[in-house]
């Protein structure tokens, strides 16, 4: 088997296998955590709003809203790996037609699992950082893990044609 | 492992159709309703109301997302037993062995959808843990027995490809040209590649503004009731149920056209399994392709044609199970012919 393709099989694979670990971490010790903050931080915006104590209200809604934000990236970022290493798995497994030299395959091979790493991994660093550098490594991912299939759509076509 | 890789797809997407045809709709009409309770609440003064409306909309949102989860685990759970399966003549460990792991992942696979779908009803009931009940619990341990049989079959494929070998013979899968096989692969290649194009475009453009906006409508609600203008807080609350439809179309699209692209490209490999003629091999083929690409579509449509949209999504969706459920009997009568080529030796 090809450098390219144990990097994609074992990659994905190992993607995945990190992925669903930190989603069991995350469902037994955050999430019904997470939930329960949110909720109640809603609850007591509105609670607090109808008692006519406006700061605790907006204070609350504001907590609400900042643990939204870390639990839709928290998820995110465990769907995204998860979904990428099988990604990553299974274009491993039909990597063979893709019409390019090994060296170039690997290239290509090695920009997807960086990509597919540093995606999520970007996503979730936005819940400990919101400044520009979280974001710029979830963008510099994703745009790996996209030109990385696009240039693997093109050399499948470059096969059948 | 393919038959119960299919399986579990097939199991979460009809759960999905279900779920978006009957339970979607009214959920986020109640818990509009309730959001409407609890900004009048705050404008009559009373925070027992208020109280009470946003424990009801814990409990609706609870059903809905765990809904959800277990939708989406049992078909993400059907993946990767597929993977697995391709997998197989890479993993070096004795046939035993495989089918246990192969039983205990399928069991871990199901074990967690059916915890999450029942959270709901099951609750804290008997649970010696603060935030977490029975359902939950059971869950957790079916998606560790799954992880735990990915780590072995991890080893077992580490195993192999340290073994010193001869040049290997390739993959029968692999090497499927037939038509039907390569419509899948491309086609879901293009698939999940419109899927990250949309899901860039959605967090460059509309993430974060949608977040701030989320924010901004909370706090309207209850300022403008709480100041006794009614009818600005009645649009906040009305601007909300937009914003979180915005969102869900923009999120359900997103993961559908994606998941549907994996889904063919899986399949794509399977062709040489699913005994049917070539003919009705193609037919399922385009089905598969068409429902995969009208879902998202018109669930992205929703918020400007409503239910419409909704009820072609749904028939997307149908078309997507019809052809699993075809190519599922296929797979089904190729293991029976080779039981009677077995039976006959």
């Amino acid at each position: 088997m090809s450098l390219s393709r144990k990097l994609l099989i074992f990659g994905g694979l190992a993607l995945a296998i990190w992925g669903m670990g930190y989603g069991i971490w995350y469902a037994v010790f955050i999430e019904h955590q997470t939930l329960d903050g949110l909720g109640s931080a809603l609850a007591t915006g509105f609670i607090r709003a109808a008692e006519s104590r406006m700061e605790e209200s907006q204070a609350a809604l504001a907590d609400a809203g900042s643990r939204g934000f870390v639990y839709v990236r928290q998820v995110d970022a465990h769907g995204h790996w998860i979904g990428l290493g099988l990604l990553l798995l299974i274009l491993g497994i039909a990597f063979e037609r893709v019409a390019f030299a090994e060296r170039t395959r690997t290239y290509l091979a090695l920009a997807l699992l960086t990509g597919a790493v540093a995606f999520p991994l970007g996503v979730l660093a936005e819940t400990w950082n919101r400044g520009a550098g979280p974001q710029a490594i979830a963008v510099a991912g994703s745009a790996l893990v996209i030109l990385g299939l696009a240039a693997t759509a093109w050399g499948f076509a470059r096969k059948s044609s | 492992m393919v038959i119960g890789g299919i399986a579990l797809i097939l199991s979460g997407m009809i759960l999905g159709d279900i779920f978006a045809a009957f339970i979607l709709h009214p959920n986020a009409n109640r818990i509009g309703e309730n959001l409407l309770a609890a900004t009048r609440a705050v404008a009559a003064h009373d925070p027992r109301v208020a109280g009470a409306a946003f424990q009801n909309i814990g409990a609706l949102l609870e059903n809905r997302g765990t809904k959800v989860d277990a939708h989406s685990h049992m078909i993400g759970f059907g993946y990767i037993a597929l993977l697995l399966a391709l997998l197989q003549p890479c993993v070096a460990l004795s046939e035993s062995a495989k089918k246990s792991l192969a039983k205990l992942f399928l069991f871990g696979a199901t074990l967690l959808p059916v915890g999450v779908f029942l959270i709901h009803y099951v609750g804290l009931v008997g649970s010696p843990f603060a935030a977490i009940g029975w359902a939950s619990v059971f869950a957790d341990f079916g998606g560790f027995v799954a992880w735990l049989v990915c780590i072995f079959e991890l080893a077992g494929m580490w195993k192999y490809f340290r073994a010193p070998r001869g040049t290997a013979a390739p993959d029968e899968l692999v090497r499927d040209r037939s038509w039907s096989s390569r419509a899948l692969l491309s086609g879901g290649t293009v698939l999940v590649f419109i899927g990250f194009l949309h899901g860039s475009y959605y967090a460059g453009m509309h993430l974060f503004s949608y977040e701030t906006r989320d924010s901004e409508l909370l706090s309207a609600m209850t300022t403008k009731a709480a100041a006794g203008d009614s009818a600005a807080a009645l649009q906040a609350v009305a601007d909300y149920g937009q914003l979180q439809g915005a969102k869900a179309v923009n999120v359900a699209a997103h993961a559908h056209v994606i998941e549907f692209g994996i889904l063919a490209i899986l399949l794509a490999f399977f062709q040489p399994y699913v005994f049917l003629s070539e003919k009705w091999r193609r037919i399922w083929a385009v089905t598969l392709l068409t429902g995969s690409l009208a879902l998202p579509v018109f669930v992205l449509l929703e918020l400007q044609w409503g239910l419409f949209a909704g009820g072609l999504a749904d028939i997307g969706g149908l078309l997507v199970i019809v052809a699993l459920f075809a190519m599922l009997v296929g797979v089904w009568r190729y293991t029976g012919k080779l039981d009677s080529v077995a039976g006959a030796a």
